[in-house]
């Protein structure tokens, strides 16, 4: 007999349930972060814009969507793996080869219609995915420290294939061309892209059975395998994604910029994972989403942008980013920390 | 309900036969032969590292047996993992619950089976709606749409009670259910059961509490050191037969304090006071003596033991060792005057899973058996030998992980740890929870033996006849008050159970 078994009042059945269906308490705290982000985007167009009224004109906002489009095509896909408690830092690499290959592909075959070489590009990035996917599976080692081996690996591969040369865009069809600043009623052709990349996993992470098992693998992974989850296969198919989205921003590099050489990309790993640190995803994994840090990789480029028209150095660019990351991360905290106290408060009254 | 009960005859749902399973040298399993009846609860108990733990893993699918046969409804069975057992019916509640905090509490227990919609989305609002129903089944009230995260345990016992159910299980495991849960929700938790059992499903439960077990189960399973015992009608037997198989030996007597002569305060504790928690607490341990702190779960006997040890602040009050103020707010001052806490949750607080015992053993101790800041591995390991031989730890090695042992083995390690920083003053939180009979006897001698070497011992405790068995005074807690404190002599199960409910005199 225990001393917690009598005279504890139940204190559960105190209200009946009452009241309109309301939206989960777990889906608005989402909410609350990716509001907070919007509110900083805000913030910053409108003091940027109160500084120089052009920063708003059709040609800036065309350039700033342009210039974000492959960022957040590529922080959506490392939300997809960074929410299953693991980091991809090869992305960067990744996607330098596969616009590499891709200026290489029109050289040797001029006549190659774009699709085509859209859906090899996805298909070399999935290739690298799986290679490291397939290591983590095998070694069981970290994801950080085997992308942290294929980052250079991809790179070195990358540096071989080039020896030197540079592609032109002189060297690559005009129709492919078109891809990287054609516009659609306004709106850039590439930055639609994204934003139905987004939009296409946003939508799968949050209504898809398998979507959600991302989640549960990294808020806890012991009770995910025994909860009957395939964790390995999961996490495999997430690093093949996010190769073929890394894949995807290669090509529409290649497209967007035309001269390449095999450089192309290098460093980007680390604005990827700092654009989705700020669109509020985990780094432990279980939390976050694709449309958070869709709008972190917004906000980022931003900055970039913002800071020019305020005549600011640019040296300073970094150390406004990292403050950024300071912030989010310092955000985060008090969110989870005001959750927890309004939790505890619930669980004392009893609904 | 008496086993004469409908179905208590019909053929097995479940069966296990010859089952084995080792973990390198060690044989958790060792032929081990099990019968589950369709409308019948069955018991299986042990000592902690009877195997018990590794049956549940087996019918989980998580651990495949080494040799032996399972069947279901007369055919073989083959789990190749958790996903197998789901499909053929196997519900697990395990000891310690396995949620997603990040997760919201409806998708906890629909996870990878949640109901959907068109184009096989997610339909969230059928699936709080459900997890509402579970709980209104289950007499409940928990919001669906809060993340786990935050949870009580005895809630989160209860999500996992609603994920099994969620799924109308044929078979139901509960691996000590109810170590969390207060007796309303334990009485409920039974109601599930044996409405279940009366829809034709089998129940396996697995507990150290022997009034529950006779209240609820028709069969009893008695296994010892990965063996199995004897499975018996539960009308056939008595507690003191059940603790007999289990322990293989006659359990005289499960508390033994010696009388040991007293001697100086060694703690004094004065006017403490921590708003909102705690206020206005005082009372003194002197060397050779046992004091309880007794009352209800959350009462603040913990928060006391953590404040007094240096672990979290306090408002006001003081803490003298030996006479000498101890300054707040510092664990390392309050081990170097000789202070010593053995915390409630080992796993968390006390231990470092993936470090092997010796390590464990030694962490308190580091900066004595270090030369220059290096760990020197001889000190280190003829250190741990002492203690763990000491307290008997059954390890396969010193250099095993501590996570491959039993949680009675576990507790032993966190009490070597302690100890071996030679303490004067040790304040002991659920010495015994989770804790098998044969171990709880071991640790309850070595409390005594500690008196009586001088050591002044504080011992947390919600188990009331460990309370009465070991303590030389009851200081009892109601609501971050101490309102009664009884002699040995005055305490019985009616006045510290009437203190700590907030009934009868104050002090």
């Amino acid at each position: 007999m225990s001393l917690t078994d009598t005279g504890t009042p139940d204190r559960r059945t105190a209200n009946p349930p009452s009241g309109p269906p309301r939206r989960g308490l777990t889906e608005r705290l989402l909410a609350v972060r990716e509001l907070s982000l919007l509110l900083a985007l805000g913030a910053l167009i409108l003091v940027t814009t109160l500084r120089n009224d052009r920063f708003l004109s059709g040609q800036s906002v065309k350039d700033l969507l342009l210039g974000c489009a492959i960022l957040v095509i590529l922080a959506v896909g490392q939300t997809l793996v960074i929410v299953t408690r693991n980091v991809d830092l090869s992305v960067g690499s990744i996607l330098g080869l596969v616009a590499f290959a891709t200026g290489s592909l029109f050289l040797a075959a001029p006549g190659t219609p774009w699709p085509v070489a859209v859906l090899l590009g996805v298909a070399l990035g999935a290739g690298c995915g799986a290679v490291n996917g397939g290591l983590i599976a095998v070694a069981k080692v970290p994801a950080l420290v085997i992308t942290l081996g294929t980052l250079y690996a991809f790179r070195g591969i990358d540096y071989y294939w080039a020896s030197g040369r540079q592609i032109n865009a002189a060297d690559m069809p005009r129709s492919f061309l078109r891809l990287g600043n054609q516009t659609v009623l306004g709106v850039p052709l590439l930055f639609l892209a994204a934003v139905v990349v987004v939009a296409v996993v946003g939508y799968y992470l949050r209504s898809y059975r398998s979507g959600r098992e991302l989640y549960a693998i990294g808020s806890e992974p012991a009770a995910a395998r025994l909860s009957g989850i395939p964790v390995g296969r999961r996490v495999f198919a997430v690093f093949v994604a996010n190769g073929a989205l890394a894949g995807l921003a290669g090509v529409l590099y290649a497209a967007r910029f035309g001269t390449l050489d095999a450089a192309a990309g290098t460093g980007l790993e680390l604005q990827v994972v700092a654009a989705a640190v700020v669109g509020g995803v985990a780094i432990f994994g279980g939390s976050g989403s694709a449309y958070g840090a869709a709008l972190g990789a917004v906000l980022l480029t931003t900055i970039g942008s913002s800071l020019a028209v305020l005549r600011i150095d640019p040296f300073w660019q970094q150390a406004v980013v990292g403050a950024l990351i300071l912030a989010a991360i310092g955000l985060d905290r008090l969110l989870a920390l005001r959750m927890a106290a309004r939790l505890r408060g619930r669980s004392a009254h009893g609904a | 309900m008496s086993p004469e009960a409908p179905g208590a005859d019909n053929a097995p749902l479940l069966v296990l036969d010859g089952v084995t399973k080792s973990f390198g040298a060690v044989a958790a399993l060792r032929g081990v032969h099990l019968a589950l009846r369709p409308g019948e609860a069955h018991a299986l108990v042990g000592e902690n590292g009877a195997g018990k733990s590794t049956l549940v893993k087996i019918l989980a699918g998580a651990h495949a047996p080494d040799t032996g046969r399972m069947a279901l409804d007369g055919g073989p069975l083959e789990l190749r993992g958790p996903a197998d057992a789901r499909a053929a019916g196997i519900a697990v509640i395990y000891q310690e619950p396995t949620l997603f905090p990040d997760l919201s509490v409806a998708e906890n227990i629909f996870m990878g089976r949640q109901p959907l919609r068109g184009l096989r989305r997610i339909d969230t609002t059928a699936m709080n709606r459900d997890a509402e129903r579970l709980f209104e089944r289950l007499g409940v009230r928990i919001d669906p749409t809060r993340p786990a995260r935050g949870l009580s345990i005895a809630d989160q016992q209860l999500v996992e009670i609603a994920k099994a159910l969620s799924f109308d299980a044929r078979i139901l495991v509960m691996d000590e259910p109810t170590a969390a849960l207060s007796g309303v929700e334990v009485e409920r938790l039974f109601g599930v059961a044996r409405s279940l059992c009366e829809r034709g499903a089998a129940v396996l439960f697995i507990s150290h509490r022997f009034d529950e077990v006779f209240d609820l189960c028709q069969r009893i399973t008695v296994l010892r050191d990965g063996a199995w015992v004897s499975t018996d009608r539960t009308t056939d037997l008595t507690v003191d037969e059940v603790v007999r198989r289990m322990v293989g030996r006659d359990v005289s007597s499960l508390y033994p304090k010696q009388d040991a002569p007293v001697r100086d305060t060694l703690l004094e504790v004065s006017g403490l006071s921590r708003a909102g928690v705690f206020s206005d607490v005082s009372f003194n341990v002197r060397g050779g003596e046992i004091v309880a702190l007794a009352g209800l779960v959350g009462a603040g006997r913990s928060e006391v033991a953590r404040a007094v040890f240096g672990v979290d602040r306090y408002d006001a009050g003081e803490v003298r060792v030996a006479g000498r103020p101890l300054p707040p707010g510092s664990p390392r001052r309050a081990i170097a005057a000789g202070l010593a806490l053995v915390p409630e949750d080992r796993r968390q607080q006390g231990l470092v899973m993936e470090l092997s015992v010796e390590r464990n053993a030694t962490l308190a101790r580091r900066s004595a058996l270090s030369r220059l800041g290096l760990l020197i591995g001889g000190a280190e390991r003829a250190e741990a030998q002492r203690w763990t031989r000491r307290l008997q730890v059954k390890a396969s090695r010193l250099t095993a992980p501590v996570a491959t042992l039993s949680g009675g083995n576990q507790q032993k390690v966190v009490l070597a740890k302690w100890l071996a920083t030679e303490p004067r003053i040790l304040i002991i939180d659920e010495p015994t929870r989770g804790i098998d009979v044969g171990t709880k006897a071991e640790v309850h001698r070595l409390l005594s033996e500690l008196a009586n070497e001088g050591l002044a011992i504080l011992m947390i405790s919600s188990e009331l006849p460990e309370v009465l068995g070991m303590a030389d005074r009851v200081l009892v807690m109601h609501e971050g008050r101490v309102v009664r404190e009884l002699s040995r002599a005055e305490a019985d199960e009616t006045s510290v159970m009437l203190a700590a409910t907030g009934q009868g005199a104050t002090v």
